[in-house]
């Protein structure tokens, strides 16, 4: 069953900030939905290959020729921030 | 007929043509009607009526020039918020984009400009389309015209509510679980998923993207049917887009059901059925029958496990494709001492509840540890529930059940209870799953409210299944409208 310290886990990973609350009732309802998802275990599937897309398609391709693009000022138009046509980010380390 | 708000969009296509009504006449009914209801349905989340006012004045100006200004041209249509406008605002009922502005339309939005869009607004729906019932919306809920107490379903309740109240002709949704099925059933509408990759997804915010699909929500099948003829086809942008001919829908749609196969799966049919959908779906059968077409209950087993696997694929897929709003390129952001930081506060800001359950949840079955249970176990199911179509499709031109199990439910009624919320998707999420076509049609009512049946077909048997539905369509002769006092007739 799934605890708050996973809850807390998986939220790190996910880069979401949770306050107290949010972690009580996330790890109640996610309880709740992951119970119901175990059904999925009692099924054996030692024989069966995973489907991971229902297309039989693989690495669909064109020719490698040069196409009209965004345009940088396309692509900047909708940064929260920018400096000098580049996306501006707070300091990393 | 009635006013021109309330017409199908072939019947104003027919009067356009022969210059009994102009464009400009038809936007005015369809604005005098959002004037009327919207501050109390809620369809729109943007309108454009700038946008509508200038394609309704082009398509006069082609016509009285003797020129076909296309298919789509002066019927208003309600797009999902999900689907990429051109420098239109497009939220996704989110926080996050309230403020995007995208750079390109949607590969559906363009070729629906093609055919001369009129397009009246951009509909509200569940945020990021996860939902069934629109309350997870970040600008509101949207109200059920039938009943405005109840949801009109989800995650495309905007687009359903929208045709339903006379806000517009016809519409576009998306569909990953029942999301355009649903709220056509709560809101006695068509609608259809098209064969997973009939229909481009570029430009449609991605949810989960193996599932995903856009198609049409409208007032009958034979819209249902023009409208998925302007939208089909392959697109180079969107690699899983299949290369195939696009069949005459319109054409496809004629004809009689006779010595048909249809199949009801056991599974869809079994407890958690209000008495009014199992009546509606039964007579419904008989008249099947009475079109001589053969019923039969069937099985497949694995449909059991549908919505469990769906449940772990679903937001898998989601927890991954959402990584992308990190406050950099486009959408909110909130400051932070260093990135990280940034990161978290922009998505604990920016995204809501259900839209952080779900991200929680494909995270946590795509960690170390619990991949091969949850995410590997999923797609091994989807295989199982694949192979029982596969078989089951070698015997029935096509399978039936309930669109849902219920009619429209109450606003508030599930919205704490995620799980109670899943399950109103349970006969709409196998189709996803296995990427099949699936319409819904209006089979009654119960309580005032609509019933849908949900009517699935093979690959890209498309035809066939507009053909049912058109057939059944005028057997069950479903003509109610919205009831005035209660909702907003």
């Amino acid at each position: 069953m799934i605890t708050d310290k996973d809850v807390e886990y998986v939220a790190w990973l996910a880069r979401l900030e949770l306050t107290p609350e949010e972690k009580k009732r996330f790890t109640r309802q996610l309880g709740q939905v992951l119970e119901h998802a175990e059904k999925i275990k009692s099924l054996d599937t030692a024989e069966v290959e995973p489907t991971s897309h229902v297309v039989p398609l693989s690495n669909v391709m064109r020719e490698d020729v040069v196409e009209p693009g965004l345009t940088q000022e396309e692509a900047l138009s909708n940064a929260p921030r920018r400096e000098g046509g580049y996306f501006a980010v707070p300091r990393i380390v | 007929m009635g006013a021109l708000h309330e017409a199908t969009a072939w019947e104003l296509n027919r009067m356009l043509r022969r210059r009994e009504v102009s464009a400009a006449e038809i936007l005015r009914s369809v604005r005098g009607r959002i004037e009327e209801v919207e501050e109390r349905v809620r369809s729109y989340i943007t309108l454009t009526p700038e946008e509508a006012e200038r394609a309704a004045q082009e398509t006069d100006a082609a016509l009285a020039g003797g020129g076909d200004p296309g298919s789509a041209a002066g019927i208003p249509m309600a797009v999902k918020d999900v689907l990429c406008t051109r420098g239109i605002p497009t939220t996704c009922g989110s926080r996050i984009l309230e403020n995007y502005l995208p750079v390109y339309d949607a590969t559906v939005v363009q070729r629906l400009r093609r055919e001369g869009l009129t397009m009246a607004g951009k509909a509200n729906m569940d945020e990021f389309a996860m939902g069934s019932s629109t309350e997870n919306s970040a600008f509101g809920p949207t109200r059920n015209p039938w009943d405005l107490e109840r949801v009109p379903g989800g995650s495309s309740g905007g687009s359903a509510a929208a045709v339903a109240a006379g806000e517009a002709i016809w519409a576009l949704g998306s569909d990953t679980g029942g999301s355009i099925r649903q709220p056509a059933s709560f809101c006695g509408l068509v609608g259809l998923k098209p064969t997973y990759g009939l229909v481009s997804r570029y430009g449609l915010v991605a949810f989960a993207s193996s599932l995903d699909q856009v198609g049409p929500i409208t007032r009958d099948v034979r819209d249902c049917a023009l409208l998925l003829s302007l939208i089909a086809g392959h697109d180079p942008r969107d690699s899983t887009s299949l290369r195939v001919e696009v069949p005459d829908y319109l054409e496809a749609m004629q004809g009689k059901i006779r010595g048909m196969r249809v199949g009801v799966p056991r599974e869809l049919v079994q407890e958690g059925l209000t008495p009014g959908v199992r009546e509606c779906v039964e007579r419904s059968l008989s008249l099947f029958q009475e079109l001589g077409a053969e019923v039969e209950e069937t099985t497949l087993p694995h449909l059991d496990y549908a919505l469990s696997a769906y449940y772990i694929i679903a937001p898998a897929e989601a927890s991954s494709n959402l990584a992308r709003y990190d406050g950099v390129r486009y959408g909110l952001r909130v400051e932070g001492e260093d990135m990280l930081e940034m990161y978290g506060r922009t998505r604990a800001e920016g995204f809501g509840d259900e839209v952080k359950r779900r991200i929680m949840l494909g995270t946590y079955a795509l960690s170390a540890g619990y991949y091969e249970a949850y995410y590997g176990q999923a797609q091994k199911v989807r295989t199982l529930i694949l192979g029982d179509f596969r078989r089951a499709f070698e015997r029935y031109d096509v399978l039936v059940s309930p669109t849902s199990p219920t009619p429209a439910f109450r606003l508030g009624e599930r919205v704490e209870d995620p799980l109670s919320m899943y399950l109103s998707d349970v006969c709409t999420i196998p189709v996803n799953l296995a990427g099949i076509p699936a319409i819904s049609i209006p089979c009654g009512l119960e309580d005032g409210l609509p019933v849908g049946l949900q009517i699935m077909g093979k690959v890209l048997d498309e035809a066939t299944l507009l053909r049912v539905a058109r057939a059944m369509e005028e057997a069950i002769g479903f003509r109610e409208r919205p009831v005035a006092g209660r909702g907003v007739g």
